[in-house]
């Protein structure tokens, strides 16, 4: 798309010594103001969560592997041990369940897909490919990072205090009122309200940061309009971060003075009404799904173009298709709320609503694969996990046409076949996206190439995983399981227990991942500047793997004859 | 706000929050301005019902909840004879019921439930359903599955035709405006396509019920459900869910069977005004098409009429607590003339009869409670 001057390079090799000083130990990683060390530990904070995510999903698969209550007595008893309290009672243990199944979901979206994308993959490319040496507010950059510890510590903890029933915050990701007000005494679920706040703060932080960044730290020459598609996803996202996180932070200080200052906004006997809390976090919710999956677009675009060797095709319908997902996203929120009573003429707006959203989102899809078209395809490691986040998004979209329906959604609506959809574009979407640009970028981020045969294996084993995992949960969400359950009829016995089984094979392709990770950092080929060839043409490539620890001392120029 | 106190089955103290004092307003809409006027006059009632001259003008309303929540846990051990815990209260507003309730109806294996191994909707029994279903099954999933192919065989084509070894020089081609065309009109068509019998569906599934129809009151509670005929006089009885051993002696299945079943007419319509006590549940079933929420402070609304007698079962499907899991629904669908047997001996008006005075008295019949 771009052409880069390539003399700035050069002029790294006489100071090239002062542009790689690093900082000691603490002051480097503790006080950093570096993006691509912020990035860095966004990067490693998201695996930590991940795995705890990811196992947390591990205990709920292997519960419901089989009809009846199997472990989750014995691990309420651990948890009880561990506090020091009298062994769990039997609604204690289904409580536990309620915990595991709220923490999955805040801990996967808040603290493993978000910062990953955004804190991490963000901070470390959309400076360079905008041609800065860094973040608008490098400083900021770091309390928007190190505000997620306190946030994840609070979430953390708050599985060790009462929480109404039981010990822990049991009230879904969602923490609908009353169940979050009057449904959970104790203090667990105030921990959680006040991690989401933090981790709330340091996104909108991290938002004002990218857009400031981008509009205002390009290179000369690098215009909008030539911006990479992942920096342009990257901006979208910033804008709905700032736009929605302030509606969540309001929504859940409302539930907080509910629950210990005796207001009443979400309480019908008071004049309050538990459906606004529903409106104000879904008005954030839904954006909030667009956040996790934007970026995932970008970086999809830029490896679909990389490993074609072609440009995006449709640039600017891509670009301004992301800008499209993301005005749209902010006007369909109570599809997720079609079964609380709403009127029918509400009901019709935000069926017709959601539906937009297909449009733009066809564009993207068709325009990657006509990207491909007529390209010269190499099947990298990052080029096979891009082409099967295509696929597996097209196909978690098109259930969502499903969903969007009002009427049909009464059935489906908070079953499996829910479940079923926001895991193929987020678990198959998001995190697709998120291994896809972690093979293209690690040469880049670690100097080092990571193993081609593993990275391979690690894709078919976890897309063998993975769609072994969600696909069954149509058939259950079809037949109607409700979500949320720890036990189930023994009707639904068959399809849980496949998806436990694609866990399993899912979990081992997690093994081959961290192999192939430890194994390419302590024993992975050098890589190049461009281990990815003509096709890699945004400026990240222009710089030595990794890059010296400050950039762009030199401002490259974007060449004008660029076309497209 | 009176709070009952009571004890589960299995010993748990919980506290319920008997919000039925509260609902006074008659269901008419769902906007906003009805919202409104709903919390409106629900605020007021909840002032009125703490005066305690209202209280005794509502009797038996503020202990009943934890009166029979008690023994409907106690008569699971009898469920075959599944009227006769909501004939103890009944009895005392009517005592001159004497007919016998109908048996217990048997469940048809598959209908009404999950089939073991199923992979798509429950078969349908209510005309929302089979509208719904048919969108579903003719029009959205063949859809679906069309352009998931269609991409996935555009992908595999263009993966193997361009693959480096056979097409080392890319082409330059970044632009084409009639394809980008093609492909954002041609989805909208399809879109307008689809839109059409799904706003058609969302106006059946809101067509208000006819004057005559079977209103039932549907409250939920943490963990189980209650039911209240008002138009029929028969107060509220509770549904807890049926132990393991019970439920398979009784060839039900386990996690879907219920002591106290919600018994309905088939063939006519039928109007529930679902609420909820304490949290948010969310009264569904699936075999009806029937999903809605139970909010507190709120009167929803929900109309169907069910095809033919059966026995069809559903769960909560809004996250409520530790044993969301565990407070199944099961409506029994009677033949019409069975069904007013059954509201006889629960010692209440059948149709006709509380028809007739629905029509001379005009005010709604919650109203009447307070």
């Amino acid at each position: 798309m771009t052409t880069i001057t390539a003399d700035h390079h050069l002029d790294h090799a006489h100071d090239h010594h002062d542009a790689d000083h690093k900082p000691a130990f603490f002051q480097r990683w503790f006080m950093s103001t570096n993006h691509k060390d912020i990035g860095t530990l966004y990067l490693i904070f998201a695996i930590i969560a991940g795995i705890i995510g990811g196992a947390i999903s591990g205990l709920m698969r292997a519960e419901l592997a089989h009809p009846g209550i199997q472990y989750l007595q014995t691990w309420a008893n651990i948890q009880h041990s561990l506090l020091g309290v009298e062994p769990a009672s039997l609604d204690q243990a289904y409580h536990l369940w309620n915990a595991l199944i709220t923490a999955h979901g805040l801990i996967m979206v808040f603290f493993m897909v978000m910062p990953a994308m955004i804190g991490g993959f963000g901070n470390w490319f959309v400076p360079i490919m905008i041609g800065a040496p860094d973040m608008a507010f490098p400083r900021m950059n770091n309390v928007s990072f190190w505000l997620l510890i306190p946030a994840f510590a609070l979430l953390l903890g708050s599985a060790f205090v009462p929480g109404g029933t039981g010990y822990g915050a049991g009230t879904g990701w969602t923490v609908y009122a009353p169940l979050s007000t009057s449904g959970s005494a104790g203090p667990a679920v105030d921990m959680a309200i006040l991690s989401l706040h933090i981790a709330g703060a340091s996104s909108i932080l991290g938002a004002i940061n990218f857009i400031t960044t981008i509009l205002n730290m390009r290179a000369p020459g690098m215009t909008l309009h030539k911006m990479p598609l992942f920096v342009w996803s990257v901006l979208v996202t910033a804008f709905l971060l700032l736009l929605a996180l302030p509606v969540l932070a309001a929504a859940i200080t409302m539930l907080l003075t509910d629950r210990n200052f005796g207001t009443t906004f979400y309480d019908a006997a008071g004049g309050g009404d538990p459906e606004l809390y529903q409106h104000l976090f879904w008005f954030f919710g839904h954006p909030e799904v667009y956040i996790m999956i934007l970026p995932g677009f970008g970086i999809v675009s830029q490896i679909i173009s990389t490993f074609s060797r072609k440009p995006v095709f449709g640039y600017l319908g891509m670009a301004y298709a992301m800008v499209a997902i993301g005005v749209v996203g902010f006007v369909v929120w109570a599809h997720h709320m079609f079964t609380t009573g709403m009127s029918v003429n509400v009901k019709m707006y935000f069926t017709a609503a959601t539906m937009v959203i297909a449009v733009p989102t066809g564009i993207k899809i068709f325009s990657w694969i006509a990207t491909i078209w007529g390209g010269s395809i190499s099947f990298k490691t990052p080029m096979v996990w891009a082409l099967g986040f295509i696929f597996l998004f097209t196909v978690g979209g098109v259930t969502g046409v499903v969903l969007a329906n009002g009427g049909v959604d009464d059935v489906l609506h908070d079953t499996y076949y829910v479940v079923a959809h926001f895991h193929y574009v987020l678990s198959l979407g998001a995190v697709f996206g998120l291994f896809a640009g972690f093979y293209y970028w690690f040469p880049k981020m670690s100097g080092k190439m990571y193993n081609e045969f593993l990275g391979h294996l690690h894709f078919w084993v976890f897309f063998a995983g993975v769609n072994l995992l969600f696909f069954p949960m149509h058939f259950l969400g079809l037949s109607g399981m409700p979500r949320r359950y720890p036990d189930y009829p023994a009707a639904f016995e068959k399809w849980n227990s496949v998806a436990t089984h694609g866990y399993e094979i899912m979990a081992a392709g997690m093994g081959i991942f961290f192999i192939n990770l430890i194994w390419s950092l302590a024993a992975g080929k050098k890589a190049e500047g461009n281990p990815w060839g003509e096709g890699a043409t945004t400026l990240e490539w222009t710089l030595t793997s990794p890059p010296p620890f400050h950039q762009f001392e030199t401002l490259p120029v974007i060449d004008d004859t660029a076309h497209h | 706000m009176p709070i009952s106190r009571g004890r589960t089955e299995t010993g748990e103290d919980y506290i319920a929050h008997d919000m039925r004092v509260f609902v006074a307003a008659a269901p008419r809409g769902y906007g906003v301005e009805d919202a409104m006027k709903k919390v409106k006059s629900l605020v007021l009632a909840g002032l009125l019902a703490l005066a305690p001259t209202l209280v005794s003008n509502g009797p038996a309303l503020a202990q009943e909840n934890a009166a029979t929540a008690a023994p409907a846990a106690e008569n699971a051990a009898a469920p075959a004879e599944s009227a006769a815990n909501a004939t103890a209260p009944a009895a005392q507003a009517a005592p001159a019921a004497t007919v016998a309730a109908p048996p217990r109806m048997k469940p048809t294996e598959g209908i009404g439930m999950p089939k073991p191994g199923e992979i798509t909707l429950q078969e349908q029994f209510t005309s929302t359903g089979h509208t719904a279903r048919w969108l579903h099954d003719v029009m959205l999933l063949p859809l679906i599955f069309a352009i998931s192919i269609f991409v996935l065989i555009l992908m595999i084509y263009a993966m193997w035709k361009f693959r480096r070894s056979a097409n080392p020089v890319p082409s330059k081609t970044s632009h084409n405006t009639l394809i980008e065309v093609i492909w954002t009109v041609v989805p909208v068509v399809i879109l307008l396509v689809v839109a059409v019998p799904s706003i058609g569906l969302l106006a059946d599934q809101y067509k208000p019920a006819p004057k005559d129809a079977v209103v039932v009151k549907v409250t939920g509670y943490q963990w189980y459900w209650g039911y209240e005929y008002p138009d029929n006089g028969i107060p509220e009885f509770v549904s807890n869910m049926l132990p393991e051993d019970k439920a398979k002696a009784n060839g039900e299945p386990y996690l879907l069977a219920p002591d106290n079943r919600l018994v309905l007419p088939a063939g006519r319509p039928i109007k529930l005004i679902i609420t909820g006590a304490d949290v948010i549940h969310a009264f569904a079933v699936p075999s009806l098409w029937v999903k809605m929420d139970a909010v507190p402070g709120r009167l929803n609304e929900k109309s169907f009429t069910i095809d033919k007698p059966g026995v069809y079962y559903g769960q909560c499907s809004e996250l409520c607590g530790a044993r969301h899991g565990f407070m199944p629904i099961a409506i029994e669908a009677l033949p019409p003339e069975q069904f007013d047997q059954w509201v006889l001996s629960q010692g209440g008006k059948p149709a006709t009869a509380a028809a007739a005075e629905k029509t001379a008295d005009a005010a709604p019949a919650a109203d009447a409670k307070i």
